[in-house]
């Protein structure tokens, strides 16, 4: 999945940091500056809420847009993705051309 | 834009075997009645990832047989379900048919429906032992019906809006691009200079938006923010009940289209994805970290190239030293990307370890042993071909130690051992080369069987006195076997002498170390990789030769009066408390040396087949990393040789193979006893 | 020595064809120019150690290691200094399996490319030339001069010192 996304938006000329787990992405997140995260829900070690939780304390993450990338099924945590700080999110599945879309929309 | 979705099959599937991998390694360690919460979680995710790649790329036999799966480990995961014996064993082999699914969705081939329904049929039974059903899923109503000729929007968002990186602004813009939009801001929240924080939205808009679409698509623009704001919709006028939906706003077709096409597109190239599922064998996944870097040392070598390449314009003698600094450049340029690439190559040893789990679940099940297996170091690197070169040896390894190694558990018990034997892998690096181990707490080696056998087949002379070590090598000759029965698990053609070989041709070694009643231990020690070798130049006459460097102990003058002879035949040279042969590689490879008195020449002390050699050289010449080339690929492989590879003046020069040197020696002092000048001993 | 033309003719449906002759102790010979890939002047090759004296031994043919024989002492002549005609002819060789492997052979000289149709062939005669009937595919008079046409796939494939020497390596381990 991670994979797919990085390579569609490579493709599409954005500049991707990877990370594989919510603990990764905060160390990566500390010395670079993203203009918009996203990230999974479902995560080994910090999940998407908690990351996006630890972002939103950093200074320069406060107003960046992260988007969530999760399951119709998982209603409920919509609404905890909102409480933590993330800026909308994703339904799975979705192609690269919604995720460019979506993209476009809060990076515009 | 639009994107070609197949690119991504090929990754799509290995990313499923891998999460079955793990779901199926998860499921083993699984412990039943006291699950680990992680654990399930993981085996959740791996399941869940699954489901999701297969729903975008439209493989619904994938997608609809994980959502079962799933269903049931998410309520093992929510602690609604107990997890027994039983269901583990289902969603094992659950695992298996979806590995089958997934393998006949990439070759394009059918699978046994009949065993793939049985399955899906016994996750149901299971699933409705329960009456925590999963969660029904909430249709929102579909407020799809076009209704109004407009509508007007009062988004007044909450002062924390900033908060969650949403932009009001970029809720305007999409609103404007639905339609025709007339705005009045609203800021009469807005406060005094002084008090302005700008961290905090103060105002709101009214839109009108003139447009024939539909309620959903205008609270769609607003649905991450709806709890951060306040939104009143409402219509504008109502159109006549005919009016078509705009067609930018029907999501569901805009969704499904590519998956259509995709897999219209599917059937047409069947062919080529054949052919590419085929090729999908020998692909390899990188970090994206190390193909970044790559990709920029790529970057650095087009700078210098640039560099260079306009130097070479209008040249003249003082730009010497710019042209000299640019080559340094390049080269380090070329020993980075070279270095990049082969790290591109190197994989986790997990990869090959991640079988024995089952493996040894099943085996021991099979010969009613209890086994617990441990791995260690499973992130020890190694170089793709090395690995997997490496799963057979090491499955006959593991083989052999769960079959004859380990004992039953009543024999375990009556030797006061936990009945529960233990078998560790375990990886790690050790100087430029990876050891792997295979223990067991079992019988150990029969010593004395192993004696008499090989004293029989004339393998150890019949009164000598040999070491430990050299009575278990025994049991690599091919056809050497002390099993008394030959069982379905081990002893099925593939021999201790095949793993020894497959392991040599790797320029690899391996050995035994055995105590009686606790256990055995097997060592195999590889390369790191294949491809490239840190290598010693050395001189013997006109020829250049080339050594290994991590098989290199020490380099020393020869001193006279540490030279002995052993029946005229081998020089021995004392190394403070060693004994070394002396290997002379004049007389081994029949070429010409500067000088046939000994003390004129180097000793490369060596490590090979385990025990230590000196090699009696002309010269060291420098050290660098050369590229290994086979010498099988046009013509075949010679003894003591393990490659060529090409020198910066173009000339080919021979890479030893130690072990094969060792042979060779051995071979020339059975048949035909190298005669030297016998040294003055002092 | 009917049966190896036979095998020879069952390899090649249609024998004829254009052949590259070189010359070798003054007698000229051909190879079919399908599996010439290039000829490249005589370059010392870095020796392999305990191989036959004909195997010249390696040599970087543009990154790839290529073995050199010199085909004067595979049959057996006289050796001659290198001069300035001593050319390297590199030939695709295939074996019974199919297996490719490109290997470069030390002639006197080369001589020319003729057409030579399957009609013009003549069975081997037991004469006593100078190499063994087994590796000649046939011979052709061209202009009253005889071209003796060789098999060089048969050669190499049959000649131990190409064969692979794995396993006899490994059946050498246990004595210690």
């Amino acid at each position: 999945m991670r994979q797919m996304v990085s390579f569609t938006l490579k493709g599409a000329g954005y500049d991707v940091i990877e990370a594989i787990d919510g603990q990764d992405a905060l160390g990566k997140a500390r010395t670079k500056q993203a203009d918009v995260v996203l990230t999974d829900l479902n995560m080994p070690n910090m999940d998407g809420i908690q990351l996006i939780r630890e972002l939103r304390k950093l200074p320069q993450y406060k107003f960046t847009p992260m988007l969530l990338l999760t399951t119709e099924s998982a209603g409920d945590i919509k609404t905890e993705g909102k409480a933590a700080g993330a800026t909308g999110w994703l339904v799975k599945p979705f192609n690269p051309d919604q995720l460019l879309a979506t993209l476009k929309k809060v990076l515009d | 834009m639009s994107v070609d979705i197949r690119q991504f099959h090929q990754v799509y599937f290995e990313e499923c075997f891998e999460g079955l991998e793990i779901m199926e390694s998860g499921l083993l360690d699984l412990s039943i009645g006291a699950p680990d919460a992680e654990s399930i979680n993981t085996i959740f995710r791996a399941a869940h990832s699954i489901k999701g790649g297969g729903g975008t790329f439209g493989f619904r036999a994938i997608t609809d047989f994980t959502h079962v799966m799933e269903t049931l480990l998410d309520e093992m995961r929510a602690g609604t379900r107990q997890i027994t014996r039983q269901a583990v064993e289902i969603l094992l082999e659950s695992v298996d048919r979806l590995r089958g699914l997934v393998v006949a969705t990439r070759d394009d081939t059918s699978v046994q429906q009949a065993d793939i329904d049985d399955t899906l049929a016994c996750l149901q039974d299971l699933l409705q032992d329960n009456f925590f059903d999963a969660s029904p899923r909430t249709s929102t109503p579909a407020l799809n019906a076009p209704a109004a000729t407009g509508w007007r929007v009062h988004f007044a968002p909450h002062p924390q809006l900033f908060m969650t990186g949403n932009d009001p602004a970029r809720l305007l813009r999409e609103l404007f691009a639905l339609g025709p939009c007339t705005v009045v801001c609203d800021a009469t929240r807005l406060p005094a200079r002084a008090a302005f924080d700008p961290e905090i939205c103060y105002l709101a808009w009214d839109i009108d938006l003139h447009a024939p679409i539909s309620e959903a698509a205008v609270r769609e623009v607003f649905e991450w923010v709806d709890d951060d704001a306040d939104i009143v919709i409402t219509p504008l006028g109502l159109l006549p009940a005919s009016a078509e939906t705009a067609p930018f706003l029907a999501p569901a077709p805009a969704v499904d289209d590519p998956r259509n096409s995709d897999r219209r597109q599917l059937d047409r190239r069947l062919g080529e994805r054949k052919e590419r599922a085929a090729g999908g064998g020998s692909s390899i996944r990188v970090d994206i970290e190390k193909v970044d870097a790559l990709i920029n040392m790529i970057g650095q070598l087009v700078i210098t190239q640039s560099m260079l390449s306009e130097l070479s314009v209008d040249f003249s003698p003082h730009k010497l030293k710019d042209l000299h600094d640019g080559l340094v450049l390049l080269e380090r340029n070329t020993r980075d990307l070279q270095e990049g690439i082969m790290n591109i190559r190197m994989m986790a040893i997990s990869f090959s370890f991640n079988r024995f789990p089952r493996l040894v679940r099943d085996l021991s099940t099979k010969l009613g042993k209890e086994v617990q297996l441990k791995l260690l170091g499973e992130t020890t690197e190694l170089d793709k071909t090395v690995l997997e070169k490496l799963g057979d040896p090491l499955t006959h390894l593991v083989r052999n130690a769960l079959d004859h190694g380990l004992e039953t558990p009543a024999e375990r018990v009556a030797s006061g051992k936990p009945a529960c034997g233990t078998l560790t892998l375990n990886a790690f690096h050790e100087g430029g080369t990876i050891v792997v181990e295979i223990s067991d707490d079992g019988t150990g080696l029969n010593r004395d069987l192993i004696l008499a056998k090989a004293r029989e087949r004339g393998l150890l002379d019949a009164h000598g006195h040999p070491t430990e070590a050299q009575i278990y090598q025994c049991i690599f000759a091919p056809g050497f076997s002390t099993a008394a029965i030959v069982t379905e698990v081990s002893g099925r053609g593939v021999g201790m002498d095949v793993v020894r070989r497959n392991i040599n041709e790797l320029g690899g070694s391996v050995d035994v170390e055995s105590v009686a009643g606790r256990g055995a231990l097997f060592r195999i020690r590889l390369p790191l990789t294949l491809a490239i070798l840190d290598g010693q130049l050395v001189r013997v006459g006109h020829h250049v030769y080339i050594i290994s460097l991590v098989t290199i102990i020490e380099s020393l003058q020869i001193r006279a009066d540490c030279l002995t002879s052993v029946a005229g035949q081998t020089d021995i040279y004392r190394l403070r408390t060693e004994y070394l042969p002396i290997v002379r590689l004049h007389s081994l490879f029949a070429v010409d040396p500067d000088s046939d008195d000994i003390l004129k020449g180097l000793l490369v002390v060596v490590e090979a087949d385990g025990r230590k050699i000196a090699l009696l050289v002309d010269e060291l010449l420098g050290q660098q990393q050369v590229v290994v080339k086979s010498l099988q690929t046009n013509f075949r492989q010679v003894e003591g040789i393990s490659g060529a590879t090409i020198l910066g003046n173009g000339t080919v020069a021979m890479i030893l193979d130690m072990n094969g040197l060792v042979r060779l020696c051995r071979e020339d002092s059975d048949h035909n006893p190298l005669v030297h000048a016998t040294p003055k001993v002092a | 020595m009917n049966a190896e033309i036979a095998r020879a003719t069952a390899a090649d449906a249609a024998l004829g064809g254009q052949f590259l002759t070189f010359i070798l102790n003054g007698e000229e010979y051909g190879v079919d120019i399908l599996r010439v890939q290039e000829i490249k002047g005589w370059e010392r090759a870095t020796e392999i150690p305990n191989t036959p004296d004909y195997i010249c031994g390696v040599i970087n043919l543009r990154g790839t290691i290529m073995p050199v024989l010199e085909l004067r002492l595979r049959f057996g002549m006289e050796a001659i200094e290198h001069n300035a005609t001593t050319v390297i002819i590199v030939l695709r060789i295939r074996n019974d399996e199919g297996r490719e492997r490109t290997m470069g052979f030390v002639v006197d000289a080369v001589s020319d490319v003729y057409n030579i149709p399957a009609a013009e062939f003549q069975s081997t005669p037991d004469f006593g030339g100078q190499i063994r009937t087994d590796y000649v595919k046939g011979l052709a008079m061209i202009e009253e001069k005889m071209v003796i046409l060789l098999d060089i796939d048969y050669l190499v494939s049959n000649d131990d010192a190409f064969g692979d020497a794995v396993t006899a390596a490994v059946d050498a381990v246990a004595e210690v």
